[in-house]
């Protein structure tokens, strides 16, 4: 779960990392006496989530009220393309002399964290491709403590009172990190003022979505609200998807993206999900929607699942299909798909709909779908020529 | 040969007296696997299918003694579990938990690695050595209906396709020497540039299959380990080509998310082709591909 700026500052102040004086705003009334209160020039930076706002038009450099209403009066009646925009936040601006980037993630290879440095803020992703970054990779049972990043500071090329501030900086980014069960927290830019001040200009932190549980208790006591993103907001369809996975804890049934074509996709699982989506395009299909199931969903959810994804417009076919399945059961997901079908009015033999979910119980999920005419494969043939089918059916149809 | 395992194998089960866990140690029983001992704290004195159940996994290993390991604990309790079982010994640790909290999972697999033993996941399915031996659920309750012993390894990040890909592989008389299923999180124990060694150095495999998603590093690490030291050959097959187009978006695994600048599918692919493996459109091309190799 990503942080807003603002929300990441609250921990940087907590963890007595230097931060700019700063106001977030999320009303227009409230313009103009935070911005008295900071004083100009001041920055003024929309709080979304989501890189890119620097390029994007979302940090300006605010000089006096007007400019700071002109600003603020347009993204508060605009908005911010893509995103739904939490606030402004106001900070004071920093007479800059040098910026650097500093951040912790992890390195998925060396299955450890890592503690990044590079000098310059923009477009981080460039300067790590071009190699370009000092790296130390924290062994996790020592921690990150303040002699390795002394020496790590060191080493390019700090010294004296700025090596001690900076590498005090990286052990309490550490610390927070650690804490907060953050898989991603950086300062970007830090910036090194010329009165020779570090100050965290920028933040982004990533919790962990497998620890929220038990960072709710932090997340609570500094007011940050847990959420569910991605990188759109979500449809309707999809919300709605949600709250059918939600019926009951068994199984997987809801995790939809719409697209925008038309056969609708009920699709296993992790890995095969990819590969029966790719099989589709490959033949020239359109997938109205991505949906996984998996861990044997309840008749129930599949059939309210199936009722949804039929109730888009333009559906013009229908495709089961799942890897050969080890613990979903075959029949119910048989019995949940043609329920739903049914409860729509639209009748299985006559409708575009394969089959192709092989695993456990199949015998008996093979006998409902004879009964109700619908065509299905068995684990003798693949996904692929069950995908290819459906496509092929519906160009004929076309 | 298999690699990791085989039939003399002896495995303890942490957590056994889980619902799915239970299930599982019955259908590894009869497919062979030497299920020695179980670990449920609190539970010790317990029978699971016959199988004795210890509270701790020193009392199992003393009494039982045990090579590998396979946790299926709740999240919050599989860092325990997974030290626990590297600190009596236990060389090899296959973790079925998903949803570990990174910073577990880097704490344990280092501490493993500190004492030598080997982790598989989190978030695996587990191994199979057909007609040998399973650690793990793969195949489900008739794992002889997709799994055959024979000359092909596969590795893979998604653990349904292990059993979609020993499928189609037996049904065209095409047996596999040892499945792995790494795990479908970003930071797993053992990955393809850990395995391949195995199998370049296993007489039974000639030719290695792999199974492989969108995101992060780790394809690109095996094609430079293919490229430079690897001698048999290698088949690819990518699941999500279409995640490409869809930066920031997950799809199935957690692992599989594109981030600007890397991950995508198409710049894996250049890696593995110039490492001379052949990458198939369709696996149902598998087969026949596979034919002509070994």
């Amino acid at each position: 779960m990503r942080l807003y700026e603002f929300e990441g500052k609250k921990l940087f102040k907590e963890w007595g990392l230097p931060v700019p004086d700063g106001e977030l705003v999320e009303k227009e009334e409230e313009l103009i006496t935070a911005g008295e209160k900071i004083g100009f020039p001041l920055m003024a930076k929309v709080q979304i989530l989501k890189g890119g706002r620097g390029k994007a038009g979302g940090v300006k450099e605010i000089k006096d009220e007007d400019e700071l209403l002109d600003f603020g009066k347009k993204i508060f009646k605009e908005g911010f393309p893509g995103r739904p925009v939490r606030g402004i936040l106001l900070e004071k601006k920093l007479d800059v002399e040098r910026e650097f980037y500093l951040g912790i993630t992890i390195d998925e290879l060396e299955k450890r964290n890592c503690l990044l440095f590079t000098e310059g803020g923009m477009d981080v992703e460039e300067i790590a491709k071009s190699g370009m970054v000092l790296k130390f990779y924290v062994d996790p049972f020592t921690g990150l403590k303040s002699f390795l990043t002394k020496g790590f500071f060191a080493k390019a090329n700090f010294k004296g009172r700025l090596l001690l501030d900076i590498s005090e900086i990286a052990v309490k980014l550490y610390d927070l990190y650690i804490k907060m069960d953050a898989i991603m927290a950086e300062i970007n830019p830090l910036i090194l003022t010329r009165d020779k001040k570090f100050f965290c200009a920028d933040s982004r932190i990533e919790i962990d979505d497998d620890a929220l549980a038990r960072q709710k208790g932090n997340l609570e006591k500094f007011n940050i609200p847990v959420r569910e993103e991605k990188e759109r907001e979500p449809t309707e369809l999809e919300i709605k998807a949600r709250e059918i996975d939600q019926l009951d804890h068994r199984g997987v049934a809801g995790r939809v993206v719409e697209f925008d074509g038309d056969i609708a996709l009920i699709i296993g699982g992790g890995g095969a999900s990819l590969t029966v989506f790719d099989a589709i395009l490959r033949y020239g299909g359109k997938p109205a929607n991505y949906c996984e199931i998996g861990g044997n969903p309840t008749v129930k959810k599949v059939q309210k699942l199936t009722e949804l994804l039929l109730s888009k417009k333009g559906i013009r076919g229908v495709a089961v299909i799942t890897n050969v399945l080890s613990n979903t059961r075959v029949d119910l997901v048989a019995r949940g798909v043609i329920k739903g079908m049914l409860s729509k009015g639209i009748d299985p033999s006559r409708f575009p709909v394969v089959f192709r979910v092989p695993g456990s119980w199949e015998e008996e999920g093979f006998k409902i779908l004879e009964k109700y005419g619908i065509k299905y494969f068995t684990r003798e043939q693949t996904m692929d020529e069950a995908a290819k089918f459906i496509v092929e059916l519906l160009k004929k149809g076309a | 040969m298999a690699i990791l395992a085989d039939r003399n194998t002896r495995v303890i089960i942490q957590g056994i007296t889980g619902r799915e866990a239970a299930t599982m140690s019955q259908e590894m029983l009869s497919y062979g696997t030497k299920v020695v001992a179980g670990v449920t704290p609190g539970k010790g004195g317990q029978k699971v299918h016959g199988i004795p159940v210890f509270d701790t996994m020193i009392e199992a290993v003393e009494k039982c003694g045990g090579d590998a390991s396979i946790v299926s604990v709740p999240p919050l309790f599989a860092k325990d579990a997974v030290m626990e079982a590297a600190e009596v010994g236990i060389k090899l640790i296959v973790v079925l938990t998903e949803r570990i909290p990174k910073s577990d999972v880097i704490e344990m697999l280092v501490y493993a690695e500190s004492k030598g033993a080997r982790v598989i996941g989190p978030n695996s399915p587990g191994i199979i050595c057909p007609e040998e031996t399973r650690l793990g659920y793969l195949g489900g309750s008739n794992p002889q209906k997709a799994y055959k012993k024979g000359a092909v390894g596969i590795i893979s990040r998604s653990g349904g396709m292990c059993t979609e890909l020993a499928n189609i592989l037996t049904r065209h008389g095409i047996g596999q020497s040892t499945v792995i299923g790494i795990g479908g999180d970003p930071v797993v124990g053992t990955t393809y540039t850990d395995l391949l060694p195995l199998f370049e150095k296993d007489e039974e495999t000639k030719a290695v299959l792999l199974f492989c998603e969108p995101g992060g590093k780790k394809e690109e690490a095996a094609a430079e380990y293919i490229k430079e030291k690897f001698t048999k050959k290698v088949v690819v097959f990518f699941g999500g080509r279409f995640v490409d187009r869809m930066p920031g978006m997950r799809f199935g695994h957690a692992s599989v998310i594109v981030r600007p600048g890397y991950g995508t599918t198409e710049e894996k692919i250049k890696l593995f082709k110039s490492a001379g493996c052949i990458v198939v459109e369709h696996y149902s091309e598998i087969p026949d591909v596979l034919k002509e190799v070994i």
